[in-house]
């Protein structure tokens, strides 16, 4: 892909046990800087485990992940993490939130304030700024959090089915959404997915895991253009294969 | 609107049923003479033992008043101290697992102890001034806050945490910043119980060793069979219990900003 350049992540031998389970068998790959990876694979294969390995709230049992070549860290790597869970933190309004991972990260608070407005304009929550997320809807709640991510401009940003509980409708707006401010931010995507169409949709490259114990049955380029098509010929194709790996031993 | 328009629907019906209940009450004593003034005063004649009370110390040596002050002395000072103890104990027992070890097993024998079996022992060794009450109700207002922050704490979101922790904050961020705040209904919860414990903790203990309060107030007029005192007695314990819930849940909605969650 960019020949000689330093990989952003670089995975070596990522192992997971829990007790006698492995679940994560011998990982190995490199993810670019600016890359967009969608991680499919079928369901319960330890996806979430990947993602929760990588970011070390679950600790290796062997194996390395390095971050612009160093061990990765939260403390020192900017690393925003999107939950399939809703995380917007009840008790902060909705502008506390989006400025909450730059208040972690001392950023100074005019700084943080105009990021945190910036990023509210994006994802068109300025109006409700001071409301409380009891007061929104789910749809806006999973846009706080986008901004929350987006607002500390990540160098690695982790999305683990951030869209699973929405309505198709709304995922390709949210979908949408996202691709324009990764092209915006050039920031490296991890977004982990069961939906193959979502996959296709969004990744510039596609990694097909297979079941437990988890490895890496192969990476697939997309090389259909943004914005993408879902009704198209050649998506349709690309999304059947990809189904058809996933599902194929 | 149309929610203050639903309470003052509620407001109407609360009036209404107290004031049934009074009629009904004055009905069976004063009005048809079904109950004898010495089993059951009149709800006028306690209106007026009210009234008189609150300027006439006879016949127990105290005025509505002076009672009333040294029973909110004893009770807000055993309550203070307590929750200002009891939360933060709650909070670092559910976050440090070394102090949970380390206090757990004395707590789990003293929260089982109802704080009225204290009386004798603070008697004894602290006399029956406002030392010995405030400590039996330190030790009820205590239990019910480190309860409630501990189990506030214990509950907080994982995934609240791990956005925190993926953003790099210290452990002492996430406490702060996540596990605190995330546990404030539950701990003004807390509040609320134990001022309860509290106030119902204090009226035992002035029944049972006191020189002045409500509580002393009541067992005095109870050894003259002066009821409508003791009645009056228990509508001044009801009336400050409420007013004091009350006071808790205003400071309650100022610190929960976000609502319930």
């Amino acid at each position: 892909m960019q020949g000689k350049k330093e990989a952003k992540v670089k995975v070596q031998n990522l192992t997971k046990k829990f007790g006698d389970l492995l679940v994560l068998d011998d990982l190995n790959f490199e993810v670019q800087d600016g890359e967009f990876l969608c991680i499919v694979g079928p369901t319960g294969c330890g996806k979430t485990t990947f993602l929760n390995t990588l970011t070390k709230l679950y600790v290796p049992t062997a194996g390395e992940i390095l971050v612009n070549g160093i061990p990765v860290d939260p403390k020192k790597q900017n690393i925003s993490y999107i939950f399939q869970e809703y995380s917007a933190y009840p008790w902060l309004t909705i502008k506390e939130n989006v400025k909450w991972g730059l208040k972690i990260k001392k950023v100074p608070e005019k700084e943080a304030e105009e990021s945190a407005a910036e990023m509210l304009d994006i994802v068109g929550l300025t109006k409700f700024a001071d409301y409380y997320p009891s007061q929104i809807s789910v749809s806006m709640l999973q846009r706080v959090v986008i901004a929350r991510a987006f607002a500390t401009k990540p160098e690695l940003l982790l999305m683990d089915e951030p869209y699973g509980q929405l309505d198709i409708d709304l995922r390709f707006r949210l979908e949408d959404e996202l691709l324009k401010l990764w092209e915006r931010t050039k920031t490296t995507v991890l977004f982990i997915t069961h939906n193959i169409e979502e996959a296709v949709y969004l990744g510039q490259n596609i990694m097909v895991l297979t079941n437990k114990p988890t490895s890496i049955k192969t990476v697939i380029q997309n090389p259909l253009p943004l914005p993408r098509d879902v009704m198209a010929q050649d998506f349709v194709e690309l999304r059947e294969h990809v189904t058809e790996l996933i599902k194929w031993w | 609107m149309k929610t203050k328009k639903k309470f003052n629907k509620y407001m109407l019906i609360s009036v209404i049923s107290i004031a049934v209940g009074i009629f009904v009450w004055w009905l069976l004593t004063a009005g048809l003479g079904l109950v004898k003034s010495n089993i059951l005063p009149s709800p006028d004649t306690i209106v007026h033992t009210f009234i008189k009370k609150l300027y006439d110390p006879n016949p127990e040596g105290g005025t509505l008043f002076v009672h009333l002050l040294a029973s909110l002395q004893v009770a807000l000072s055993g309550y203070g101290l307590g929750i200002v103890l009891g939360i933060p104990l709650g909070i670092i027992m559910a976050w440090y697992p070394r102090i949970e070890m380390t206090v757990r097993p004395v707590f789990d024998l003293v929260r089982t102890v109802p704080g009225v079996a204290w009386i004798p022992v603070m008697v004894s060794l602290a006399g029956i001034g406002l030392l010995s009450k405030a400590l039996v109700i330190f030790i009820s207002a205590m239990v019910a806050t480190v309860i409630n922050s501990y189990s506030g704490i214990k509950q907080t979101k994982e995934v609240h945490l791990w956005v925190g922790q993926t953003f790099g904050a210290s452990n002492w961020e996430l406490l702060t910043q996540i596990a605190i705040p995330s546990a404030l209904p539950m701990i003004m919860t807390g509040c609320k119980i134990a001022l309860g414990q509290a106030w119902t903790t204090l009226v035992a203990a002035e029944l049972l060793a006191s020189t002045k309060g409500i509580g002393y107030m009541i067992q005095q007029a109870r050894g003259i069979f002066r009821l409508d005192i003791v009645i009056v007695g228990m509508i001044v314990i009801g009336l400050t219990g409420a007013a004091l819930t009350g006071l808790i849940t205003l400071i309650e909605k100022a610190v929960l900003k976000g609502g319930k969650y």
